[in-house]
């Protein structure tokens, strides 16, 4: 009987510890606790609601632009207003980059080192990597002397004795089953997509000024202007083309490399469909509007719940089913803690209990983490690219089926494999095959509407705050990267008098509620089995299925309110 | 003691120059930006810009000498030739607009270095200065990250969790002691015990006096670890504060900006790895070269502001010919920042050019003192209140030298190489090493505050 901590859970964003129990070689329990708190919603109190998306914004650097998207929906929802056709449709090509661009990241850079042994690369024959390469994938990088000259890269770092980032990885770790050449391979796309990420994200640079933290949203619409005839306008002919370049190509990527690498890696961990379950609870609000915003059965991906892994029911989603438990957070409730509370109710305040640092173990018995613990109907949800697929998959989307059929179909698995670690993995490589065909599609229709006149960016009418009543509220939503995402803004005399997030990372991190029952990852982690309890490599392995983001997990809300002193100009 | 090798990604560099030249010119959309001829700007800026020479120190003072493997040793060995080596050197001087005359000199001090160890640590933060570090273009997050350093903690990207990564941190800790770099992302909490961030059961300011203090220097990126940022806004919850004041007394140097731009950290570690010394810096411990001058005076769109075009809707006429934005709230006449030139994202483009005003996110407290971002600002022109006398100068200097536009690196290492003539130090600090001449010390011997790092 051992307790594990893992702390700093690496390869994620933000701050994760995970305790686990273990008993027999395998989990027994397990508890997730977010170790930093920052406050945020506080501090948006008072301000400006037209600029609360630079700030929620900046609540995560790697989800960059989710919280902007979402933030600015909510003061739309609030105010009553509608944006243009081409404002939704930038927001959407920007949210749909950032899926391909996250996804991709997140199995090369977060995730593929669970899996991968770096240091077997060296022992690959680079003729047959190149065997291996062309018999998954048409990629043209692949020929003998480009994966040999790949593995001499990793032979003259590991002979440096200067490992840098991979000095402390888990090699020669039982668990890793990867024939030396498919490392190899592995190693060589793990370069390869840094390099993607850098290129494609030009996109967000186009449209957003900057990748990380984009800065052209606008309550009303977009501040990209279009022209079809003007060289300085931040959207014209010769930007489209260059949209649409960097689109193919990286669509190319996704469908040469990602897909097929996916497919080859998960063959040689079969045994991870049956491990990290979970919750068998999904939720997601649906993404990219094709119409209205308040039209969700317009959506490209649909909204929708699924309780009990029962794909013959999609439940519907009525987000003021939402509440949040601060049981076994490190807050308190004004009634007490038992109860849950809507996000427009919230009134939570800080209140730390756990041991003082330095510290070996939290005391998991009481309050554990920052993240409070979110419920839909009372109960715990998983959200994420597994979520989307599958409320997609069982909705009837006929994309979403047909990709999910032919995976499962090449994987010789059936549908219950994807209830599992590798379920995540390839639910997610799914969706970026899906957005990154969807990519250039929208972009057509920008160029469609420039093409015939339609330029507006921005609807105005209610951008001057004095055409605002004196109190309103809305909620704005996203489907992030990383699943289900709220925000929840009251507006009183111009200002903000409260905000609210409900973020993607507190559903699935989140700690137990006020009846015990688990948050994703805790339950996911149950029944893992553990070769070496010094090396828990299959924890890391379940956690990062997630793509954990804990700086958009953690925060709060408080009953203070703060006037901001206005600058009055002319 | 250990083999230094890299740099095999020395292949690709010919594009690399090309681009890398690309960004140090500055006029006009990207076509003009690639266009131009490498060898006239390098002799403009040797034949114009150089009064001295700058304080290159001899190969044999370069900190962290290997014993027995050099990076050009290394090179020969992995295939990589001589001429691609110069190749390499030539992009790194043209990063920090060195005189050409240089080449050979920054040659010679990465052919004899080990690589030195990085450690980058992350408290209250978003991750997008990590994020913003992954999209380096020149040279490549990789090349940085493996080739040039050895990168041995970060907790967004390494191999190692748990146990692993804090073995990893402690060991560079204890033997790396008073050689390695330590970057700061993200704001450290002081407030009730600094329970607001912890790492392996230790609070971020714990770990951040134990890392920083025994470096060789620290670099705080990103508004938070500079100023507490945005985690220290109004009314500040967690009692947030930036590193120096966390950490007082240490050598360092902020890239503040939200995120700091990768081409100006990278120029950075350049100049580091080149000279064993950071960059001329103002009193904010900021590096001229990128933070020297108002975003207003390198503005694509400052013509549109002299002649009285503004945009006065979102979408009109003007917004769509990318006239001024200072009546939509532009904060450009109160920030300083090379974001106009250096751009993001490989030059790509940058917040004013995409339409959206300027947040002056580089400068001091800007969250606070910059909001609300949509109010037209008072007073322009004009000086923010975060323009230091030095900056001014430097904008003074920049006008009667009649420059165009130039990149912000390139009047840093201007600065560097007039010997501070321009930048003027405001806040008292220990003077420069007579031994080192005020230049470059090596970071192995020196203590810290000595030479160009200031200390907080």
């Amino acid at each position: 009987m051992a307790r594990i901590v893992v702390d700093p859970v690496t390869r994620i964003e933000g701050h994760l510890r995970i305790e686990a129990q273990v008993d027999g070689g395998a989990v027994t329990d397990a508890w997730s606790s977010g170790t930093m708190f920052r406050g945020i919603e506080l501090i948006l109190r008072g301000r400006d609601p037209r600029e609360a998306w630079i700030w929620t914004q900046r609540i995560c650097g790697v989800c960059t632009t989710v919280h902007a998207l979402t933030s600015v929906r909510a003061v739309e929802d609030a105010l009553g207003i509608e944006v243009p056709d081409n404002a939704r449709i930038i927001r959407n090509i920007i949210a749909a980059t950032q899926y391909v661009q996250d996804h991709v990241i997140h199995f090369y850079h977060l995730h593929a080192l669970d899996w991968v042994d770096v240091t077997l690369a060296l022992k690959a024959d680079p003729a047959k990597t190149s065997q291996l390469a062309e018999s998954i994938s048409s990629w043209p990088k692949s020929s003998r002397a480009y994966f040999k000259a790949i593995q001499d890269r990793v032979k003259t770092l590991v002979e440096s004795k200067q490992l840098s980032l991979f000095a402390s990885g888990y090699w020669g770790h039982p668990a890793y089953h990867l024939p030396p050449e498919a490392n190899l391979l592995a190693v060589a796309h793990y370069i390869e997509a840094l390099e993607f990420q850098r290129q494609f994200i030009r996109i967000h640079a186009v449209l957003g000024g900057k990748n990380p933290h984009l800065q052209t949203y606008l309550v009303g619409g977009m501040s990209t202007a279009m022209d079809p005839d003007e060289p300085h306008a931040p959207i014209n002919p010769e930007r489209i083309t260059f949209l649409a370049e960097i689109a193919k190509t990286a669509q190319e990527f996704v469908e040469q490399v990602y897909i097929p690498d996916v497919l080859a890696v998960a063959g040689f961990y079969r045994d991870w469909f049956g491990r990290g379950e979970g919750l068998g609870n999904f939720l997601s609000y649906g993404e990219y509007p094709m119409g209205g915003i308040h039209d969700p059965s317009r959506f490209f991906l649909p909204r929708g719940a699924i309780f009990n892994r029962d794909l013959s029911q999609v439940h519907a989603v009525d987000p003021a089913q939402v509440t949040e438990y601060v049981t076994h957070s490190w807050y308190q409730y004004s009634d007490g803690d038992a109860a849950g509370k809507h996000p427009y109710d919230g009134e939570t305040q800080p209140k730390y209990s756990g041991p003082t640092p330095p510290f070996e173990h939290l005391n998991v018995d009481e309050k554990y983490s920052w993240l409070k613990a979110p419920r839909f109907q009372d109960t715990p949800m998983e959200v994420g690219p597994l979520a989307r697929m599958l409320v997609a998959y069982a909705s009837g989307h006929a994309e979403v089926k047909a990709l999910v059929n032919g995976v499962l179909a090449k994987l010789n698995a059936p549908a219950t494999a994807l209830f599992s670690t590798l379920g995540r993995i390839a639910a997610r490589a799914i969706e970026t095959q899906l957005m990154a065909q969807q990519v250039p599609k929208w972009i057509g229709e920008l160029d469609s509407n420039m093409d015939h006149g339609e330029l507006r960016i921005h609807n105005g009418e209610k951008w001057d705050p004095a055409t605002w009543p004196r109190s309103a509220q809305g909620w704005g939503f996203h489907e992030a990267p990383r699943g289900s995402l709220g925000h929840w803004v009251q507006i009183e005399d111009r200002a903000i008098k409260n905000y609210q997030c409900v973020v993607p990372t507190t559903w699935n991190a989140g700690p137990r509620d006020a009846k015990g029952q688990r948050g994703a990852y805790e339950a996911s982690l149950l029944k893992t089995p553990i070769a070496d309890p010094e090396r828990p490599v299959e924890i890391l392995r379940t956690i990062h299925s997630f793509d954990p983001c804990l700086a958009c997990a953690v925060h709060v809300t408080d009953a203070r309110v703060r006037r901001f002193a206005k600058v009055q100009v002319e | 003691m250990n083999d230094s090798k890299g740099l095999a990604f020395l292949p690709h560099l010919p594009s690399t120059t090309y681009r890398i030249l690309g960004q140090i010119t500055l006029t006009g959309d990207q076509s003009h930006r690639l266009a131009f001829p490498w060898v006239g700007y390098m002799t403009t800026i040797g034949d114009t810009r150089y009064h001295q020479k700058p304080r290159i120190r001899p190969p044999s003072e370069v900190a962290m000498l290997p014993e027995g493997e050099t990076l050009s040793r290394a090179l020969k060995s992995h295939g990589v030739s001589r001429r691609r080596f110069m190749e390499f050197c030539g992009a790194m001087v043209a990063t920090l607009a060195l005189p050409s005359r240089y080449v050979a000199q920054v040659a010679e001090a990465l052919g004899k270095a080990r690589k030195p160890v990085l450690v980058w640590l992350q408290f209250q933060d978003c991750a997008g200065n990590s994020e913003s570090i992954l999209r380096s273009g020149h040279p490549t997050v990789l090349e940085v990250v493996v080739d040039l350093l050895s990168w041995e903690y970060h907790e967004i990207i390494m191999a190692g969790a748990g146990k692993q990564a804090v073995a990893a941190l402690q060991r560079v800790v204890k033997e790396e002691k008073g050689k390695y770099l330590a970057v700061v992302e993200g704001a450290i909490p002081l407030a009730d015990g600094g329970v607001y961030c912890t790492i392996a059961g230790r609070t971020a300011l714990d770990l951040a006096r134990e890392v920083c203090t025994n470096a060789a220097a620290s670099i705080a990126v990103g508004a938070c670890a500079w100023d507490g940022g945005l985690v220290a806004a109004h009314p500040n919850p967690t009692g947030a504060v930036g590193l120096h004041e966390a950490v007082p007394g240490i050598t360092l140097i902020n890239m503040p900006g939200c995120p700091q731009n990768p081409v100006n950290t990278v120029a950075v570690l350049v100049h580091y790895l080149t000279f064993g010394a950071l960059p001329e810096t103002d009193h904010y411990h900021r590096p001229l070269f990128a933070y020297g001058r108002l975003i207003h005076d390198q503005c694509e769109r400052r013509a549109h502001y002299d002649a009285g075009r503004y945009v006065q809707e979102w979408g009109d006429d003007g917004h769509r010919k990318g006239w001024c934005l200072y009546k939509m709230g532009c904060k450009g006449p109160q920030g300083t920042f090379n974001c106009p030139n250096a751009r993001w994202n490989d030059q790509t483009s940058w917040p004013v050019k995409a339409g959206h005003g300027c947040l002056a996110c580089a400068s001091h407290r800007f969250w606070d003192t910059k909001s609300p971002f949509y109010e037209r600002l008072p007073q322009v022109p004009g000086f923010g209140v975060d323009v230091s006398a030095g900056e001014i100068g430097l904008v003074l200097t920049g006008a009667v030298a009649g420059a165009t536009i130039v990149h912000g690196v390139a009047s840093a290492i201007r600065d560097r190489a007039r010997g501070e003539a321009t930048a003027v130090q405001p806040t008292p600090g220990p003077p420069p090493s007579p031994a080192a001449g005020g230049a470059g010390v090596p970071p192995a011997s020196s203590a810290p505050g000595s030479g160009d790092a200031r200390k907080s």
